[in-house]
């Protein structure tokens, strides 16, 4: 198939950016985004021109560095994947395709499509982890049973890639989703229970001091999310957050 | 460099690492603050590691290439993490897990650092749960097992298919609440160039800022390298886009020796190569092979049918289909170790019974389980175990909770439904266990610096058994490492900061800057991709998983004149003091176009068959892998000396007192 690309540029973190339309030709539906991405960069090498910078690695949508807004929706039209997992089939020949960063004030753009998520690695110093050294003299890991549909729901709001398509998606850049899978994950473990009310407060204060907006309930982020993180998840960081305020 | 010496301690092997323990130099709390550590990479062994070090009192720069550490690519390990911990009761013990991984390694591993890999095992599994990390559980409360390739117990401790995410963001967030404290300096979208040696001993690096393109100079009193291993020499594998040989690599060349590395594992489950503009391969976890079985169609028109698409699996009977590994392995099945399972398919694929349009894919196939499940869920709930239709609705939802990441995966990548046709995989380049040489306290041959994980070669042997990377990556760095390099730095207390403005790093940086600016002055015309995909191939084609004389000799010839042709004509678009991801590629397919090299030279160096290396003229009549032990038990350590065909081969002899070393038979 042949697409037309309109690809936002922007050459550093201080310049103005644009988009550019750049045509390409002979896509395989059984390419995945990024391959024909670097389809482009190639023929761009060629030509002389600047290849488009982007975030990638592992490609197989678990390590959360692709970050595209693709028409209007973070990580493209497919539900449940990345970017580099999204493939070529979901698109139509003679289709025209925007290909924007991951907007928020607390993303600035890198260059091109690459944005900094550093944001989110300073909410996880301010609180998302379990005090506990390494030492060896750890007691038994089956010490503590812990029932399963807990344990079960701990991990799937630990699959949380830190991608950013919640904010990307939310209308307020809001960071409720990713903040709150981090706080649910130990807050249904007993061994995150201990800290809980330190946790929840240090990480909602971090995320307000990096300029993330406040949360509406629309509940975008949801839908969005490569990893099908629950809204549930926000529901229990606000209970978490009240009842630590009250404490506190 | 001096000569080889493993320092391997004296005393009964079952004793050795307590006592080293209890013999090796401390550093006290009040100097540790005096003493600083750099650490490159932050997959499971770099994290660990610099979250211990930051926990024990020193002080703690670590460097990533990504954007944030939780991106390295320990991240995608899928399956599981071995312990020896015997919940199961079914036998298993700290021997019998060092044991298995001698083994399943073909017997060409260090005994004594093995039998540490699994003495502090399953102390691993304590401090993960206590750490958070959700492992799967049973209705009790208390943590399930799995059962992985090369084994007959269930040691595997499994996060559903994402135990290397939950793991690494475990040892990433006991690093963030040392970043919090000011113990842990990170240096995200930082790229070690070189390492800086002063008198003899490591002592910083040169590091480039990937944002700005600023050089950096980083002094610290030791440098350990956790960048993982270098599988994208072949271009095609299942490590990410980034990960690279160049830490490694750098300090090969300015003195760590390199272990044995052309130990390359082929996994055999992945998803086979769609086309030409393929960037990288997908693994399937091998703990689908706990209840996929594998096969291929008995007759070759059958197969010719399914490629051309006359014919679809299901409708192909059972008394039609080959599954070869139970025909030929009874004992160990679908579960026989990685290289065995690889070279079986290829084998099948070669004769002309691969099924998918490039004849390169084989059957994983889960009808049966789906089945075997369905009806005991049938019968738990009482309902009609005959209901066929029932059983195999009730049959998937346990094949979905047990490895729904995966079949969603295949699913969007292949768009095809895996539950309700078999998956079609096929070998792909996956690990590598070769790689920079080190003694028992893991520090290489270049004094201070240290190498773990999969930058190392020291546990695996010649093939890795699965579910033990993991282990590996975390015993180096949460329960070895962090003690062992308190022996070296003991000597350091008195040392002071290392400054970073003396000729050592001048030099070091104007080489740097050298290097890269004759990639942005270059007049070429062909991509830095075109280069990468040129030595796959030859890597793929000639030292692939099947290797011989002739091709061997071909592909050093062939590397050699692709890193002529490279440095003549390679074109990086760009500038140097921007984000240039072309120039930074650019670096590490240079250093890849060196190391294949090596890779090669070793390969025929070694003629015998062992583990995931398969030397043509090294089988038995019936085709298995033939071990030459009388002339091969060794580790081959090669010295750089200016370029790879010209590297000096040391030997480190393998000594096994604990083991009996045999012929490895999964029969």
């Amino acid at each position: 198939m042949n697409l037309t690309l309109k690809v936002w540029r922007q050459a550093n973190t201080t310049t103005k950016g644009n988009f550019e339309t750049y045509s390409i030709e002979d896509v395989s539906p059984d390419m995945s985004f990024l391959e024909m991405m670097d389809v482009l960069n190639e023929e761009l090498i060629q030509k002389g021109i600047d290849p488009i910078a982007f975030d990638h690695d592992c490609r197989e949508g678990i390590c959360g560095m692709c970050s595209m807004f693709i028409n209007g929706e973070a990580h493209g039209p497919d539900r449940l994947v990345t970017t580099c997992q999204l493939h070529m089939r979901k698109f139509k020949d003679g289709d025209t395709i925007i290909i924007e960063p991951f907007r928020a004030k607390a993303f600035p753009v890198v260059k091109d499509l690459a944005v900094d998520r550093s944001a989110f690695d300073r909410v996880q110093h301010a609180g998302g982890f379990i005090s506990v050294n390494t030492s060896g003299n750890t007691q038994d890991a089956n010490a503590i049973p812990i029932e399963k549909h807990d344990a079960d729901r701990a991990f799937d709001a630990a699959t949380c890639i830190g991608c950013g398509a919640c904010v990307a998606t939310c209308k307020n850049a809001s960071a409720m989703l990713f903040v709150s899978a981090k706080v649910s994950q130990y807050a249904l473990l007993p061994q995150g229970k201990v800290e809980a009310t330190d946790r929840v407060l240090n990480m909602v204060k971090q995320m307000d001091e990096e300029g993330f907006g406040n949360c509406t309930n629309t509940g975008a982020c949801e839908v969005e999310c490569p990893k099908g993180i629950s809204l549930e998840n926000i529901a229990r960081m606000n209970r978490e957050y009240l009842t630590a305020s009250i404490k506190g | 460099m001096g000569t080889l010496n493993s320092n391997i301690p004296e005393g009964p092997l079952s004793d050795k690492w307590t006592q080293h323990k209890s013999n090796i130099n401390l550093v006290s709390p009040a100097n540790k603050r005096l003493i600083d550590v750099i650490v490159v990479g932050t997959g499971l062994a770099g994290a660990s590691a610099s979250a211990t070090l930051a926990e024990l009192g020193y002080n703690v720069k670590t460097f990533c290439f990504q954007d944030s550490p939780r991106r390295a690519h320990s991240i995608a390990a899928q399956g599981g993490i071995n312990a020896a911990k015997n919940y199961q009761g079914d036998g298993d013990s700290t021997h019998r897990l060092f044991y298995d991984t001698i083994k399943g390694g073909d017997y060409r591993s260090r005994e004594a650092n093995v039998h540490r890999l699994a003495e502090v095992s399953a102390n691993i599994i304590d401090q993960c749960v206590a750490q958070g990390v959700p492992f799967a559980r049973d209705y009790g409360g208390l943590l399930d097992n799995r059962s992985f390739g090369g084994v007959l117990v269930s040691r595997t401790f499994y996060a559903k298919g994402q135990t290397g995410q939950q793991l690494l963001l475990g040892a990433y967030s006991a690093m963030n609440r040392q970043i919090g404290r000011g113990k842990i300096k990170m240096y995200n979208r930082h790229e070690m160039m070189d390492l800086v040696v002063v008198d003899g001993k490591a002592r910083g690096i040169i590091a480039r800022n990937l944002v700005t393109g600023k050089l950096e100079r980083h002094g610290a009193h030791s440098v350990v390298i956790a960048s993982g291993g270098y599988g994208n020499v072949f271009f095609l594998s299942t490590n990410a886009m980034g990960s690279n040989v160049s830490a490694s690599w750098k300090i090969h060349k300015k003195g760590a020796h390199f272990a044995n590395p052309c130990f390359t594992q082929i996994h055999p489950t992945c998803i086979p190569v769609s086309g030409d503009h393929q960037s990288k391969l997908t693994l399937m976890s091998e703990s689908l092979r706990n209840d996929g079985r594998i096969w291929v169609p008995k007759k070759i028109e059958d197969a010719k049918a399914i490629r051309e698409g006359h014919l679809k699996p299901t409708e192909l009977g059972e008394e039609n289909r080959d599954y070869y590994l139970e025909r030929r392995y009874p004992a160990f099945g679908n579960l026989v170790p990685r290289d065995v399972a690889s070279r079986a398919a290829k084998e099948r694929c070669d004769a002309g019974f691969g099924v998918n349009k490039t004849g390169e894919a084989v059957y994983l196939d889960f009808a049966t389980a789906i089945v075997r499940y369905g009806k005991e869920e049938a019968h738990v709930k009482g309902l009609d175990e005959n209901d066929a239709q029932l059983v195999k609705k009730l049959g998937q939802e346990i094949v979905r909770s047990k490895y729904g990441n995966l079949f969603q995966m295949y699913e969007k990548i292949v768009d095809q439904n895996p539950y309700e046709t078999p998956m079609m995989i096929y070998p792909a380049v996956h690990y590598t266990m070769g790689g920079t040489w080190v003694d028992y306290n893991l520090m290489t041959s270049i004094p201070g610096c240290y190498a773990i994980g999969e930058a190392n070669f020291s546990d695996h042997g010649a093939n890795r058994l699965g579910a033990s990377a993991l282990m590996q990556g975390l015993a180096d760095g949460y329960f070895v490492l962090p003690y062992t390099i308190g022996d070296y730095l003991a000597d350091d207390i008195r040392t002071g900061t290392i400054a970073t403005d003396t000729p050592e790093f001048d030099t070091a940086e104007k080489e740097v800057q050298d290097r890269l600016e004759a990639f942005i002055n270059n007049d070429g015309k062909n991509s830095v991709d075109y280069y990468h995909k040129k030595l796959g191939k030859i890597m793929w084609n000639k030292c692939g998983m099947s290797r011989n004389e002739k091709d061997l000799k071909e592909a050093m010839t062939e590397i050699k004149e692709l890193r002529e042709d490279f440095y003549k004509n390679v074109k990086v678009p760009g500038g140097l003091h921007e984000f240039n991801e072309q120039l930074a590629k650019a670096g590490r397919v240079a250093d890849f176009l060196e190391l294949g090299e090596l890779f090669a030279k070793d390969a025929l160096e070694r003629n015998e068959s062992c583990g995931g290396h398969f030397r043509e003229e090294s089988q038995t009549p019936e085709g298995e892998a033939l071990r030459d032990d009388e002339n091969f038990t060794f580790v081959s350590v090669w010295e750089y000396q200016g370029e790879p065909a010209k590297a000096k081969l040391h030997k480190e002899a393998l000594n096994y007192e604990e083991i009996e070393v045999k012929t490895r038979s999964y029969k």
